[in-house]
């Protein structure tokens, strides 16, 4: 597989480490009320659609960077790729 | 019988060889099936079950039959298809599955046993006793239906994987595949041609068709001339490709050296991984039989494969042959041999209105329905007009029809989609994009129509990526119409061969369909159609329309099975490459290596890393010896002990100790620069995960080490909540792990030593207490970094120096510690130190264990969150009472085992009375007994008390006594003095 490196370009899959749902980006408050609740989902619970799949992949044979790649998990079309760090921080901004 | 006339064989060149010991000669362009048929030899091999006497069926790498060993020694290779071999001068061949030999083979009685070997025979048959199966069943099974063997030796040669990128990879180099490929050319574009044949041109060079009024093959030569001219082509010959993976990568083989005596200074094989912004998939069509009584005698081939011997080998079996077909290109083996001078004794066409293309017998609206001769064809049984007759021939090319070869276009799920007018599959919808099949593989059988479809899908593939391409102009061939008859198998009562290489008949597949086994996967698992290494390139579709006629369906409703990777058989030794041995994966060398190999270190791997496990000294005849001095060495005296491997990350910028903060259990902003904390870290589901500390160099300045084997991981972790969890924060991470070298210097001389290598830098307990840190120079100007950290309870400290020092600083410390008794001390040392110290290590923190467990559990703060805090606070993690304790033998004479369980004395040994487990375990020369470390229920409130050790592996126990896990120097003032 090819992996669309939004800093270099197309980079071999075999340089990166696979993590999984993006969703692990949200990690919950904390301070709320139910935080072990949450905290619980947050660790234990994944989604594994078959389909359109937005997950995690660590360049560590390459430049560290932590990218959200939206990739269908039937064709192994990869759609885009994002840096995470970008991702989380947009989301941080938007309060979500 | 002499060549034939013509063929692209070197007659100058004669080549010797060996077929089960007998010496034979062939030519320079022979395989080793024609070399075989050249020497009139048509018996090449044993069939799978029954033990059937076999012939060659085919002239390519779909070959069931010729199964054949080839070479000796280490370098045997079973299961080569001698279709394939190319002959080289001193080859050594030999059958296989027989014995004693392959003209008498005494498990040919299995052929007699037929009626109880039929499909599925051993999942009925040996049922009882039921431990039966595992150890006599089976192994018997499988000795009587074999294939080749192993040498049982390593493999003695070298093979290489390799990278290629391109614009267009066109597979296969017949004229479909040379077209695409000088499109391509011509308009510039990075071309890789590849083709498992030794010789470019595919079926053309197996016809006698002229291209624009010459032979082939000088069409060939030219388009050669051209491709080599370019340095944007590239021509791979010998070389398959297997298999199509994702976003455009192929696999390929390519044979670099198995066509030579010797492989000299190359290696035998090459894995290429090929990445191609287009493919244009161009292999051809592969020819089926029909099936019928007796169908499997030597002699008895494809007709297409026998005009293939006889065009480009100049070979033909018999000289006297016969053609039974369902379609118009039977007729044109009749016509090619005829020309040749072969005598054709019938051409059988199964067709009423077929017409003969030449002075031959045509036996129109016939079968053939059975067959003659023990160890070779002798006769067929033809059966027309209602009336039956026997016709001698030594050889029969039989054509049931060409089906294109939608292999690799049937990766990645694709469905093949069936055409009534040639009645075969073509290419559908639904396989890997960006590959685009042409030529025959499409269904395009004539000559002219395959150049035609070769340059414009290549036009059409260059166009999706940008590249205008003009169409080449292609030499005139010849444009003959293909028409067959769906006719796919003889109805009898004898058996006749689907399967050839698995001995798969049709009685079979009609026994699947009594008893239910119709899908088409439920067919082929039963009947085990299609699962030999040829993967039925030549039964698969015969088997589906024998199925489908049974149910009453169509082909294309009963559907094939899903194609996949490798096309053709691959050998293990080129997947693994070069990567053998201590290839197998990266070696890493601490600075103090070679230092320490000289020293006759013995060395232990630690993941990746080689370390110092000890370093014997002459006289000492057992580890223990080696190891009790060196961990006595650093109690009482000083010992060196190298530390590099430990993970070392640097943590830069003005929210760094906020970040650690976050990362570790504990408190580590208020650590104040100049000092270092032990640090914990967690996972996100609360379990303990890692430890290490942390180092304020600087208020925006921290180095935090990790465990040897996490340190890749938890940089991943850190670099995880860097980015994705808390990207405000103002921080960087390095891994400094491979730049510094870092030794550790224990024992109560420590300080003396030290105090001879550092520029004036004041040691002393005031001014550089336990747990200080410093940025330093040593040895008149060297940097280094010292922290004044134990691990083995003594006073100790880790100088650390860039790692290309690391070498000299050993030596100097050992050099100026002489008079002191330095000693060097390796892993195994390191590890007793520790348990008597009572530091937890990769034992204690497995993933299972908790920081309350630990003892830790006051470390994690509650004023702050981290990663883990919010989980290791639940329920059942909270609640786990273990604690980690020491444990002593009440025999001193006793032993500790890791692993063992605890118990209450006087308690049965059950899962419900378990009270904890030992999780490491050493002999202390310290304590003068073994000792060990584990979790022990309320163990903090059971200090003194006598438990039991059980160890029901070997089925002993031990009386403990439960200690503080602090065996040396519980109150730490040694390290602190």
């Amino acid at each position: 597989m090819l992996m669309p490196h939004p800093l270099l370009g197309l980079r071999d899959a075999r340089e990166f480490s696979y993590l999984g749902d993006a969703r692990l980006l949200d990690r919950p408050d904390p301070n709320a009320p139910d935080a072990e609740a949450a905290f619980c989902d947050y660790v234990f619970l994944r989604d594994n659609p078959a389909g359109v799949h937005r997950e995690l992949w660590f360049h560590e044979q390459g430049d560290r960077s932590w990218l959200v790649v939206t990739r269908d998990t039937v064709t192994h079309e990869v759609l885009g790729a994002e840096l995470a760090r970008d991702v989380a921080l947009a989301r941080k901004g938007s309060g979500a | 019988m002499t060549r034939l006339s013509g063929g692209l064989i070197d007659r100058s060149q004669a080549l010797s060889f060996t077929f089960d010991g007998k010496r034979y000669e062939g030519l320079s362009g022979d395989t080793l099936a024609s070399a075989l048929l050249a020497n009139d030899v048509r018996l090449m091999g044993r069939s799978f079950k029954y033990h059937r006497p076999r012939g060659v069926l085919s002239a390519g790498s779909e070959e069931p039959n010729a199964l054949v060993e080839l070479r000796s020694g280490a370098w045997q290779e079973p299961n080569t298809r001698a279709t394939v071999v190319e002959l080289f001068d001193g080859l050594e061949a030999r059958s296989q599955n027989r014995w004693p030999s392959l003209g008498f083979d005494a498990l040919a009685v299995n052929d007699l046993l037929a009626p109880f070997l039929t499909a599925g025979f051993y999942y009925k048959t040996f049922m009882w006793p039921k431990g039966f199966w595992e150890k006599l069943y089976e192994p018997a099974i499988r000795k009587a239906a074999g294939l080749g063997s192993l040498s049982m030796q390593p493999d003695p040669d070298a093979y290489d994987r390799g990278y290629l990128h391109c614009d267009l990879l066109v597979i296969g180099g017949g004229g479909a595949g040379l077209a695409a490929a000088l499109t391509a050319a011509r308009s510039g574009a990075r071309v890789i041609l590849a083709d498992e044949d030794f010789r470019l041109g595919g079926r053309l060079l197996r016809e006698t068709d002229t291209l624009d009024e010459v032979h082939a093959s000088e069409w060939i030569s030219a388009m050669e001339a051209e491709f080599e001219s370019l340095p944007s082509v590239r021509i791979m010959r010998r070389t398959t490709v297997f298999g199509v993976y994702d976003h455009g990568i192929y696999g390929a083989v390519e044979q670099v050296s198995d066509h030579l005596p010797q492989p000299g200074d190359q290696v035998r094989q090459t894995l290429w991984r090929i990445t191609a912004k287009r493919a244009v998939l161009a292999a051809g069509a592969i020819e089926r039989p029909i099936a019928f009584a007796d169908n499997d005698r030597p002699g008895i081939m494809l007709a297409g494969a026998m005009r293939s011997y006889a065009n480009r080998w100049a070979v033909c079996p018999s000289e006297t042959v016969a053609v039974f077909t369902n379609n118009d290109d039977g007729h044109r083996t009749a016509r090619d041999l005829a020309a040749k001078g072969i005598q054709i004794a019938a051409v059988i066409d199964v067709r009423p209105e077929a017409k003969a293309r030449g002075d031959y017998r045509l036996i129109a609206e016939g079968m053939v329905t059975g067959s003659r001769g023990r160890l070779g064809l002798t006769a067929i049984e033809v059966q027309a007009d209602g009336k039956s007759e026997w016709i001698n021939c030594g050889a029969l090319g039989v054509s049931g029809g060409w089906n294109p070869n939608v292999h690799l276009a049937s990766h990645h799920r694709g469905r093949p989609i069936w055409s009534d007018d040639l009645q075969a599959f073509l290419p559908g919808e639904g396989g890997p994009s960006g590959l685009l099949p042409a030529g025959a593989t499409t269904g395009c059988f004539s000559t002219a129509a395959a150049l035609r479809s070769g340059a414009e899908t290549a036009r059409r593939a260059l166009q999706e990526i940008g590249v205008a391409a003009r169409l080449p102009e292609l030499p005139r061939a010849e444009e003959e119409g293909y028409k067959i008859a769906p006719i796919f198998h003889v109805q009898g009562r004898r058996r006749a061969w689907v399967d050839f290489q698995n001995d798969v008949t049709v009685k079979d597949i009609k026994l699947a369909h009594t008893e239910n086994m119709r899908p088409v996967e439920h067919l082929k698992r039963y009947t085990t159609l299609g699962m030999a290494t040829d993967q039925g390139k030549t039964a698969n579709v015969t088997g589906l329309a024998v199925m489908a006629e049974l149910t009453g369906r169509t082909i294309p409703e009963t559907g094939t099975t899903i194609f996949r990777p490798p096309y053709a058989p691959v050998a293990l030794s080129v997947l693994g490459g070069g990567d053998t041995g201590p290839h197998f994966r990266p070696r890493r060398l601490t600075p103090t290596h070679y230092w320490a190999e000289a020293r006759g270190a013995v060395f232990v791997e630690a993941g990746q890393w080689m370390r110092a496990q000890y370093f014997p000294l002459a006289g000492e005849t057992h580890w223990r010896q080696s190891v009790d001095r060196e961990a006595m060495a650093a109690r009482s005296g000083l010992g060196l002990c190298d530390v590099t491997t430990l993970g070392k990350i640097d943590v830069q910028g003005p929210h760094a100790g906020e970040f650690l903060n976050r990362l570790y259990s504990n408190m580590m902003a208020t650590l104040k620069v100049g000092r270092i904390r032990y640090g914990l870290m967690l996972r996100e589901d609360g379990f303990a995960y890692d430890d290490g500390t942390c180092a304020r160099l600087a208020e925006d300045h921290y180095v935090v080490t990790t465990t040897t084997a996490n340190a890749g991981l938890v940089f991943r972790n850190m670099e995880f909540a860097r980015q994705c969890l808390w990207p405000e924060l103002d921080v960087q991470l390095i891994s400094t792990t491979d730049a510094w070298a870092q030794i550790a210097v224990a024992g109560p001389k420590s300080r003396a030593l030290l105090a001879r290598i550092v520029d004036g830098f004041d040691l002393s307990n005031e001014a550089f207490p336990f747990m200080a840190c410093a940025a330093l120079t040593v040895s008149g100007g060297l940097r280094a970094r010292l922290f004044r950290i134990s691990f083995s309870g003594e006073l100790a400290y880790e100088i650390a120096v860039a790692a290309r020092y690391g070498h000299a600083l050993m030596e100097r410390l050992m050099e100026l510690g002489a008079d002191l008794g330095a000693t060097p001390y390796g892993t195994e040392a390191l590890g007793v130190l520790r348990i008597e110290k009572g530091h937890a290590a990769g034992a204690e923190l497995n993933g299972q264990t908790t920081a309350n467990m630990l003892g830790f559990g006051s470390m994690v703060s509650q004023k702050k969150d981290s990663i883990g805090a919010v989980m290791s606070r639940r329920e059942g993690l909270a609640s786990d009472r273990h604690r980690l304790v020491g444990l002593q033998p009440v025999d001193p004479a006793g032993k500790v085992v890791s692993g063992s369980h605890l118990f209450a004395e006087d308690a049965p040994h059950s899962f419900d009375t378990d009270q904890g487990w030992i999780t490491s375990a050493c002999y202390s020369p310290h304590q003068g007994s073994m000792i060990g470390l584990g979790f022990l229920d309320k163990g903090d409130e059971r200090l003194g008390e006598v438990i039991v050790a059980a160890n029901p592996l070997e089925g002993e126990s031990a009386r403990l006594r439960v200690v503080p896990a602090h065996f040396v120097d519980p109150e730490g003032v040694r390290l602190r003095e």
